[in-house]
């Protein structure tokens, strides 16, 4: 029996349109540097939407919630971040279970990646958000299997979505809007690997909330 | 009626509606949909755009190749095709303007959805 259910996707995605409306300036910023500026934008009035469509019928399970989510991603965001997020909440959605362990943690994540790589045909080192979402996972699975928390897990994951999306500095884009500066792309953090970072950041803080109801009496 | 019909995406709302201008003239009898810009208008793609298009079109009868302009508009292209009749719409890989125009004069002279995506990729610029 896993810990994180409908609740905790519901909280997720409250947390990550706060998130992402706190950042909004600052992918905008990061878009402009290097893409056409529109992701704070985008990602901004998505998960707006994403929330008002939730509060008007909550789904009761992970995999509804996430439909709905990538349902609406796909409508809402008009640069290339809709199909490759609407794509991966899609798949993670297809294997989402009832409650969620660790390996479901993992498994997850690992189906929203090959979303990701299916739309966007990125791999990892071509500065996307694939070199976020790759030792995402590759952190939420050495967690799992060491026996840990979903919950664990998911902030094993956030850690390494941030340390993959400031590893993307140094890189050149290889994919994307980016690939057209070449060079100039050098230097600056992609993006959509940072608000990759910020989604599972608060994927592991609507957890942490989600146990400390439940411990609370 | 033409067999196939074309969709053109774009970002941006005047550059799907001037293909679809530029190309519906040396092709009368072809139906084409733009589907340009986001939801309201700005820069951008918009998958509800892209896939009220094709649904209209198959609904008609119509086979259905969809012409872009970028990679997101292809990213959200390949989104909606994994919704629609896979064997009645295809993407048609090319260069816009020309593979647009090459795609619609051969469904104007009776190509089938195969010959129109092959068009589209307008070898003869590349030869």
């Amino acid at each position: 029996m896993g810990e994180l259910g409908a609740a905790w996707a519901l909280d997720w995605m409250k947390r990550a349109q706060v998130v992402l409306g706190e950042h909004r300036m600052e992918l905008i910023d990061l878009d402009r540097a290097i893409g056409d500026g529109d992701h704070g934008e985008n990602m901004d009035r998505g998960f707006k939407a994403v929330v008002a469509k939730l509060d008007e019928a909550p789904p009761d399970d992970v995999a509804g919630v996430l439909k709905v989510v990538a349902m609406t991603l796909m409508s809402k965001v008009g640069g290339a971040a809709g199909p490759l997020y609407g794509t991966a909440f899609m798949r993670a959605a297809k294997v989402a279970d009832a409650d969620l362990d660790a390996d479901a943690v993992v498994a997850l994540l690992a189906a929203a990646l090959e979303g990701i790589v299916a739309r966007g045909k990125a791999t990892t080192g071509e500065k996307t958000m694939v070199d976020a979402w790759s030792p995402a996972i590759d952190a939420a699975r050495v967690v799992a299997e060491a026996g840990g928390s979903a919950t664990e897990a998911f902030r094993a994951a956030a850690q390494g979505a941030a340390d993959g999306a400031e590893a993307t500095i140094p890189l050149r884009a290889s994919k994307g809007r980016a690939s057209y500066l070449g060079e100039r792309s050098i230097g600056h953090k992609d993006p959509g690997a940072t608000s990759t970072a910020y989604l599972l950041a608060v994927a592991a803080e609507a957890a942490e909330a989600t146990l400390s109801v439940e411990v609370t009496p | 009626m033409v067999k196939v019909a074309l969709v053109v995406v774009s970002h941006s709302v005047k550059l799907a509606e001037g293909v679809v201008e530029l190309a519906a003239q040396m092709a009368r009898e072809v139906t084409f949909r733009a589907a340009g810009g986001t939801e309201n208008g700005e820069i951008g793609t918009s998958f509800d755009k892209v896939f009220a298009a094709v649904d209209e079109l198959l609904e008609a009868g119509h086979d259905v190749a969809i012409l872009t302009d970028l990679g997101s508009a292809t990213m959200t292209v390949e989104a909606v095709l994994e919704m629609v009749d896979a064997t009645r719409v295809r993407f048609a890989d090319g260069p816009l303007v020309e593979g647009a125009v090459s795609a619609a004069v051969t469904a104007q002279v009776g190509g089938d959805l195969a010959a129109v995506c092959e068009a589209a990729q307008a070898k003869e610029l590349f030869a």
